[in-house]
């Protein structure tokens, strides 16, 4: 049992060492994915987080506290993340937070963090429902989830068409990943359709995802006027290509946003030119606080990703988004509990209730235009709900819109009803806001 | 010298057929079982319970499941995920439909249902074998998924279709920290593993082996084929459903049906052919090697870092652990292609010998 004793080794020394880091800094386990197949998203996600990082403790810290992460690897994978999430949590002091940056793992924290008081984000992902912070008071779903992320999609072929109300009458596409995260906008598009007046032409595409020509003939034929597609991983250059094959126009399919990165488009080559997605974060150096992680972070030779061609890709750019708002949520806490002091998990769980991240406060943090406004609170830990929509010229992203949102009280009740029953099934008696400070 | 059994006279059929006939193994399993469920949960730390010990202990039960399928009857099958999410879907449904359904029911009710989907994709297993039937097989994997994504019912109409696990109370006592959850899952894993065991001694595991061995010959001698096949499915699938519970009610608490994946169902079909087709143990050290020894690599890699400075850049590190356990796999199936179990076996041979070989 040679394998079992070296567990035991590593893990005792391993903890040994831990206990020997200085105290005094904010630790974030950062739940990573460098290998397989979702790598990319994965080491351009936490590069830029680690980027971001590594430029605020240049600066000094949040109020003088240095922030400590440490990665570990996870493969996309549910168990090996639960496995890194009850590894890092209790290294260096406790962890303050926790981003798994994938479904599976998110899902398999659930509980834990509930049950450990950890904040857990899932910006861009996860359930919907749990944007309703009265049930899940330890998750975050920071930003938009993919339900408002679906009502602005419709909002933004209504404004193409000339008016919401212009949508009536409309065929719209959905070609989605044939699982839980394709179908999860199902609800709200079906709900959406009914109240514009639009039929929704439901078209699902088995994962992968690599043949996708019955797919597409099926949208030939039906013609319809835009095709939403909700695709991940190599579904997404697939179905660009095919749909150039059989001819149908690329600036009428709508992306996803996890279907709107370079990696989605690049090996789809000349195809994808006007291709236009959904983005929760815009892409490029052209922000303040991209020019000073180039100039000040890679720099001084200290950047995370090594393929320096990559620096503001739109999963860097969503990583410096993520590490951007959680050190808000920090500095938030530190504000109510004391300045300069470490935050445990649950002052940071205040911190991220309590994010105001307004157009000015982005302008002074170098991000406006980065990100949408977000402003959270006890019962919303979306804060938000914009979303951008990019064109792939063939270069690059070029922004068709500001950030915009699409009917969020409409989803907001939906969220609301959802949350309830959840409630009502676990029997969690639901958070009175009105009590919370 | 220690593991000499001169000495030791069998004077009844039971004693000789007895399941550890070998008075220094019975002392080993008491001292393993009094480890397990003594030791353990005195000593060790909620990182090894919940990140380590619960989910080998569900996968060891699952490729236990698996072994009685494809190492005893000989029936390939790349389906083991598809009736653990079976057992884990309807075991939640069972709890959530049924008032007042004791919980464990509720597990048993998921590898019930679990055993009536196996014989259902077993039955193409009367007429294909070998790979045909494990693509047969596949099919249940795809199907079963599809199913659970497509029919709100599983899911109880979750918009984001996944379940939530209900709490696990057990005669009114609430499994909650993860020592609690480790001792039911070590229990329920005990005793289904000593069931597993007596099964293939007995009667139905020598006509699955049989089967295995050559079913035509088999057929002569007077086994009838078919019910030991779909035998072996259902019961492989009650194995498999319970441990995908298990998986959703002890392990992960929110599962989707993407958790029990193509990849999960080869992991399971890797455990028991590192660990050793056709036994029992190889199950468990299979499971073992394959959710450890990652986990290890890792840890022994920042360790290294750790100690010695090296700056190893993380992306460097990660492919690194999967190259290592890559080459372990192939070196540990060229030592001893029968896996793992093997490997015990031939040393208690040399122990029994010990220190006087021939």
């Amino acid at each position: 049992m040679k394998w079992f004793l070296r567990v035991l080794v590593g893990i005792a020394l391993a903890a040994a060492a831990s206990v020997a880091t200085a105290q005094g800094e904010q630790f974030i386990p950062l739940l990573s994915y460098r290998v397989g197949p979702y790598a990319a998203g994965g080491s351009g996600y936490f590069g830029g987080a680690i980027d971001y990082f590594t430029l605020v403790n240049m600066n000094g810290g949040i109020n003088g506290v240095k922030i400590l992460w440490e990665e570990c690897e996870t493969e996309y994978n549910a168990a090996r993340g639960v496995e890194c999430y009850e590894r890092l949590k209790t290294r260096h002091g406790g962890a303050s937070t926790v981003e798994p940056l994938s479904t599976g793992i998110a899902y398999g924290l659930f509980e834990r963090v509930a049950q450990d008081k950890i904040p857990m984000t899932t910006n861009g992902y996860g359930l919907a429902i749990s944007a309703d912070g009265r049930v899940f008071p330890w998750v975050f779903p920071l930003g938009t989830t993919y339900w408002d992320q679906a009502a602005a999609m419709v909002a933004y072929l209504g404004q193409k068409a000339g008016g919401e109300a212009k949508l009536k009458g409309k065929k719209i596409a959905f070609l989605y990943h044939d699982s839980a995260y394709g179908k999860e906008p199902i609800p709200v598009l079906d709900a959406l359709a009914a109240r514009d007046g639009f039929t929704l032409i439901k078209i699902p595409i088995t994962p992968p995802g690599n043949t996708q020509e019955s797919q597409w003939l099926q949208v030939r034929q039906q013609n319809p006027d835009y095709a939403i597609l909700w695709g991940f991983g190599v579904m997404n250059p697939v179905a660009i290509k095919t749909a150039a094959k059989l001819g149908y126009p690329r600036d009428r399919i709508l992306g996803v946003w996890w279907a709107g990165s370079e990696e989605d488009v690049i090996p789809a080559g000349a195809a994808a030119k006007g291709y236009v997605t959904a983005a929760f974060s815009a892409g490029g150096t052209n922000f303040p606080v991209m020019q000073e992680i180039v100039k000040r972070v890679y720099g001084a030779g200290k950047g995370n990703l090594e393929d320096k061609s990559r620096i503001g890709s739109m999963y860097h750019t969503r990583g410096v988004t993520y590490g951007i708002m959680i050190v808000e949520a920090i500095r938030q806490a530190q504000a109510h509990f004391g300045k300069g002091k470490v935050m445990t998990p649950e002052q940071v769980r205040w911190g991220l209730e309590h994010i105001d991240l307004t157009e000015a406060r982005l302008k002074a943090l170098g991000a406006s235009g980065l990100f949408p406004p977000v402003k959270t609170s006890c019962a919303d830990h979306e804060g938000s709900g914009m979303v951008k929509f990019q064109q792939w010229d063939g270069k690059e992203f070029k922004t068709l819109t500001p950030f915009m949102a699409g009917d969020r009280a409409f989803v907001h009740q939906m969220v609301v009803q959802g949350a309830d029953k959840y409630a009502a099934e676990k029997k969690i008696t639901p958070r009175d806001c009105s009590k919370e400070m | 010298m220690l593991y000499r059994e001169a000495g030791q006279f069998k004077e009844t059929y039971a004693a000789d057929s007895a399941i550890f006939p070998i008075l220094q193994d019975r002392i080993g399993v008491a001292l393993i079982v009094l480890v397990a469920f003594v030791v353990i949960p005195l000593v060790a730390s909620p990182y090894l319970f919940s990140a380590i010990l619960i989910p080998c202990l569900i996968l060891a039960l699952a490729a236990l499941g698996l072994n009685l399928l494809t190492g005893y009857a000989g029936q390939l099958s790349l389906g083991a995920a598809a009736f653990m999410a079976v057992g884990a879907f309807m075991s939640y449904n069972f709890a959530l439909r049924v008032p007042h359904i004791p919980l464990l029911l509720t597990f048993v009710g998921g590898g019930l249902s679990a055993a009536a989907v196996g014989i259902l994709f077993g039955l193409p297993s009367l007429r294909i074998r070998g790979f045909y039937l494990a693509v047969a097989t596949l099919a249940a994997q795809f199907f079963i998924l599809w199913c659970l994504t497509k029919v709100g019912w599983f899911t109880n109409d979750n918009p984001s279709g996944v379940i939530t696990a209900q709490a696990i109370v057990i005669a009114g006592y609430t499994f909650d920290s993860p020592q609690e959850k480790y001792l039911l899952v070590l229990s329920i894993v005990t005793v289904m593993a000593v069931a597993a065991k007596n099964m293939v001694r007995g009667n139905v595991g020598r006509q699955w082996m049989a089967i295995r061995d050559m079913d035509v010959a088999a057929e002569v001698i007077g086994i009838r084929p078919m019910r030991s096949k779909l035998l072996a499915f259902a019961i492989s699938s009650f194995y498999c459903g319970v441990a995908g519970a298990l998986f959703a009610y002890a392990y992960l608490g929110t599962v989707e049906p993407e958790a029990y994946s193509l990849d999960l169902s080869f992991r399971i079909l890797f455990m028991i052919i590192i660990g050793g087709i056709g036994t029992v143990m190889g199950a468990f050290l299979g499971s073992a090697f394959i959710v450890m020894i990652p986990i290890a690599l890792s840890t022994f890699v920042e360790f290294l870092d750790g100690t010695l400075h090296l700056g190893v850049p993380s992306s460097v590190s990660s492919n690194l652990e999967l190259m290592v356990f890559g080459a372990l796999i192939i070196f540990f199936l060229i030592v001893e292609p029968y896996g793992l179990a093997r490997i015990w076996q031939i040393t208690k041979e040399k122990l029994r010998l010990w220190p006087f070989p021939h």
